[in-house]
This record gives structure tokens, sequence and C-alpha cells, in this order.
């Protein structure tokens, strides 16, 4: 760990200053951290009476349960097509954005708020554009001869959150990929463009290539993004369904936890969801520590 | 510009109008949306323009006469979020602050395992320990108040993180010189490192205040009673009303009051917002 070359003497002070700190992590994350790995080997019964010691056996009822199952593949579908839609948005925008000369912080500024409006009221805005009697997407494409309904078709569903998710995520692409964008220096596009490159060519051989660790970067991020803060999307909207259409696995824990009562089943997909997010930091420190010799 | 292509600039500011169009879309529905009479909406098709409500929704919206959407009034929202965000980004600074400090300035025994505690945190969202965290919080006695609301979410590894970092960059002879003067411990924090960490206060303040002010879930566990709705919160009751057609025009409404101050913060702090951002995902 790095340090100081000077530092102060002291013996309480220091205790000090990290016991804030300290005490609300203990409280509020190690402790139910701890909890939730304690209870996901218990079996409590239905009065919370009396509670058994069970080793894996939720987890192995997990893996074995068929909701369980479509809400990691429901999950994997709506973080790839919310990846995928927001990323190459956001790439071509930035890629725009960074040719332009005039109105370039206008452009910027209009594209980067959405950032700012929460989850939950983007998934509002969407449910209302698309709501079937008085939306107005829903009647366009009602004129257009398809019968838009996600309170009845899942996969309708699952296209509204995701664009809800994506149209949210797009400005923080954005700024990603144009700050990478600016970074790469104009001398190489500039030799490129002597030697007859066009503007695509050389955004597919020089500005794309230049640009891989920003995107890998953000795939990480957006995968996060799509697994973890995309609750209130799913909650405000279908609540996980038609029929586990939209069941994505953080609104799955809750459900489960606070409106199933199953404290076992919940905990151990709690610790799950714990994994996951361990396992994608990783990569992501991987990836920076890497970025250092580039 | 490389070279003058006036038929490819053109296509560039298309695009990015499209973007702009479609970024803003939305928006601009909810707010004509919210400027009709709730007969106006559930009949047929919604209009392109703004209606003449705007008044009487805004002030029905902020002031009351929203129990029949299923909510407190506006206004009393508003300033539970505001409470909650600006509890949330000072006590996250104050907290992070003094501790990267401790960590930096000091050395004590168990300084790394105190690192190390903190730093755990960065893995754990708050969505995948909710029940847990829960129960602590309601074993604490803190459901219905702000500091149920706030504290709970105001560890983090990230500004320890950002803090440390930044303090590793000012120069030793910065603190040669202050104890040369006599300066201690504190002295040195009040008047060195807290003007010099003051970009990256206000940074780190813009992105937290965003991130408080959004909180869903947990305002939405923690909170029965109606007096301590938060505003994002509050939309959902509205939507989730049983039994009838939810009141379109006051939720769009109030939709559009609960992004104005976010949305505000970024567009008039928008290079501190960037620089918050590039640094947090450090």
């Amino acid at each position: 760990m790095q340090h100081k070359r000077v530092i102060f003497q002291g013996r309480v002070l220091p205790y000090f200053l990290v016991l804030p700190q300290l005490i609300v992590t203990l409280v509020f994350f190690i402790w139910p951290a701890s909890q939730a790995l304690y209870q996901s080997v218990l079996l409590e019964d239905a009065f919370g009476l009396s509670t058994e010691f069970v080793w894996f056996e939720n987890f192995e009822d997990l893996f074995a349960d068929p909701s369980y199952l479509n809400s990691f593949k429901t999950t994997v579908v709506f973080s790839l097509g919310v990846t995928t839609l927001s990323m190459i948005a956001a790439l071509v925008l930035a890629a725009m954005a960074d040719r332009v000369v005039r109105g370039a912080t206008a452009y910027k500024t209009l594209l980067i708020w959405p950032y700012a409006v929460a989850p939950a009221v983007a998934g509002v805005l969407w449910w209302f554009i698309f709501n079937p009697t008085i939306g107005v997407f829903a009647y366009a494409l009602r004129q257009l001869g398809y019968d838009w309904n996600h309170f009845l078709s899942g996969s309708d569903a699952m296209i509204l959150v995701i664009i809800a998710a994506s149209w949210k995520q797009v400005s923080y692409n954005f700024l990603f990929f144009l700050a990478g964008m600016q970074a790469i220096p104009k001398s190489l596009i500039e030799a490129a463009a002597i030697d007859g490159a066009g503007p695509v060519k050389r955004f597919w051989t020089i500005i794309f290539p230049l640009l891989s660790p920003t995107t890998f970067f953000l795939l990480v991020v957006n995968v996060v993004y799509a697994f973890f803060e995309t609750f209130g999307i799913v909650h405000a909207t279908t609540s996980g369904g038609p029929a586990q259409a939209t069941n994505i696995l953080v609104f799955k824990v809750y459900n489960d936890g606070f409106i199933g009562l199953d404290l076992g089943g919940s905990a151990a997909q709690s610790v799950i969801l714990m994994l996951i997010v361990i396992a994608l930091t990783v990569v992501q420190f991987r990836y920076i520590e890497r970025k250092v010799q580039y | 510009m490389i070279e003058n292509r006036p038929i490819v600039t053109l296509v560039t500011h298309i695009v990015l109008l499209l973007g702009v169009a479609a970024v803003a879309f939305p928006i601009w529905l909810a707010f004509v949306a919210s400027t009709y009479p709730v007969d106006g909406l559930v009949s047929g098709v919604l209009p392109l323009w703004p209606g003449d409500q705007f008044w009487i929704n805004y002030g029905s919206a902020l002031t009351g006469g929203v129990e029949a959407a299923g909510s407190p009034p506006v206004l009393l929202m508003m300033m539970n979020s505001l409470v909650m965000a600006l509890a949330i980004a000072v006590g996250k600074i104050a907290i992070s602050i003094i501790s990267a400090y401790a960590i930096v300035y000091f050395s004590f025994p168990f300084r790394a395992t105190a690192f190390w505690i903190i730093f755990m945190t960065l893995m754990l969202p708050v969505e995948v320990r909710i029940l847990p965290t829960y129960e602590v919080v309601a074993n604490l006695g803190m459901l219905d108040s702000y500091a149920g609301l706030a504290i709970p979410l105001i560890a983090s590894a990230t500004a320890t993180f950002l803090f440390r970092q930044f303090f590793l960059t000012i120069p030793d002879e910065l603190l040669e010189a202050a104890r040369v003067d006599g300066a201690g411990a504190l002295r040195f924090f009040f008047d060195v490192v807290l003007p010099l960490s003051r970009t990256n206060v206000a940074a780190l303040f813009v992105i937290l205040f965003i991130y408080g002010w959004n909180q869903y879930l947990w305002p939405l566990l923690v909170t029965t009673d109606e007096s301590y709705y938060t505003i994002v919160m509050g939309i959902q009751r509205m939507v989730a009303v049983p039994d009838s057609e939810p009141l379109w025009h006051l939720i769009m409404a109030t939709a559009i009051l609960a992004m104005i101050p976010p949305v505000f913060v970024v567009i008039a702090m928008q290079r501190l917002f960037v620089k918050g951002l590039v640094e947090t995902e450090k």
C-alpha cells in the first residue's frame, strides 16, 4: 500500500478519523452481507419458529428451480440488449460529435442530461409512451399493423424495459466514447487522411481499434448497470411480468425476499449476486492495471 | 476537421440532431401530457402540442390534490428527496475525506485492515443485500426517518478511494513546510488539504447529489409513512393505483418535477459533472 514519505505522529486522532466510515461500513455493509451468507445456508419454516442448518440446499433448490433459471436467462437477454443498444447508439453519436467543429458543446449538453433522470422515472416515461390505450408509440405501431401490448406480450414488455434502460445509459457511454476519441492524437488521423483514407475507413482502421480500452471498460460498466441498477425500471413498470418475462435477478431477490418471504432462498440469491459483482469488479480492476501500460 | 466534405458534415449534423431528438422526445411527450386535463388523455391518442392546463396541473400536483393519485403532495416529496440527496452527498464526502486523510497521512496499527474493510464496500451495491440491510435498519428503529433514508447509503469506498488517490498527489514539501511552521494534523487538514481538494469535492458532490436524489429501492423499503416518501418512489405509488386508470396528467407533471433538480445540476455544472463521472469510475 502506497504511503507518504512524511507523515503525522498520532495515537488517537487517526482512529477518530476512520471511525465514522468504519462504523457505517460494518453496520450497514459487512454485517448484512455476512447475514446473507449465514442465512443462505439455513432453512426457516414458514412461521420463523425454527431454523435448520442445511448446507447448500438453498443453492441446490435455486438451480433446480425453473423460475430462477428463467430469471437468469431473462437477465442475460436484458443486459445483452441494453449493452448493445446503448453502446452502439453512443458510439455513433460520439463519432459524429467528434467530427463537428461548430456546436460541439451544445450537442454534448443536449445528449448527456438523461444521465440525471432516475431509472424509475425513465421507466415510467416509456411505460406511458408505449401504453396500449393512450401511448403515442403504441398508436403508431397499430397504424403500422403491429398490435403492441406489454401487458400481455412478454417480448413487448422486454423490449420496453430494454429501451427505457438504454435511453438512460446512452449519455454515459457517449461521454466516455467522446473522451476516448478526443484522446487519440490528431496526427494519426491526419496521416491516414493524407494517405487517402476516407472518414469511414479511418474510423474502422484507426479510431475504433484505439478505442478498445474504452469499449472494454464500458462493456463491464454497462453489464453492471443492467444487472444491478435497473431495478427501478422493472419495478415501476412491468413488475417482472407478464408471466415473469422481465423478472431480472435483482427484481427476483426483492420479490422472493419481501413479497414471498422466502428468507433462505432470497439470501442464497443475494450471495450469487455478490459473487457476480465481485467477479465483475475483479475484471474491471485487471483492466485498469493494463490501462496503465497502454 | 481533416478535409472539407460538405455532405459528410451535413450527415453528421443530421445524425446528431436525430440523436438529440430521440433523447428529448420522451420528455417532450411527458411535458405535453402534463398540460392536459385528465379526460384529454384517456380518450384516444395523445396530442403532440401542449394544452392549456399547465398551471392547474402543476399547482395541484405541487400542493396537494394528488391524494386521488395515491401519493402525498409533490412539494413534500421534493423536500424529502432534497434532504435525502443532500444528506447522502454531504455525509459521504465528510466521512470519506477524513478517513482517506487518516489512511494517507498517518501510520497506525490496523491501517491496512481499515483500508480493506472500506474497500470491500465497493463490491456490494445495496440491491444485492437488501433483506439483511433492511433488518439491521429495522432493528435500529430507523424506519420512517431521514436517518434511515440516508445513513445506510453514505458509506462509499469510491469517494474514499478518490480522495486517497488525490492526497497521494499532494507534494510532500507542503507538509514539511507546514510542520516547520508548527501546524498540527488538523490545522494542515483544514488549511491546506481541504482547500486543495475543492474541485474534487465539488465534482463528487454533483455525482452524489444525483445518486441520492435518484434512489428508489431503498426509500421504497424503509418508508411506509407518507410524510417520508421521496419523489422518485412516489411516482411508482401513483402508477400502481389499484382498480383505476392512473392519473397520467398528474404523474407526468410529477415526473417532470422529479427530473428538474438533477437535470439542472448536470447542465449548470457540466464540467464538474464530467470530471466527477470520469474520476469516480477510475
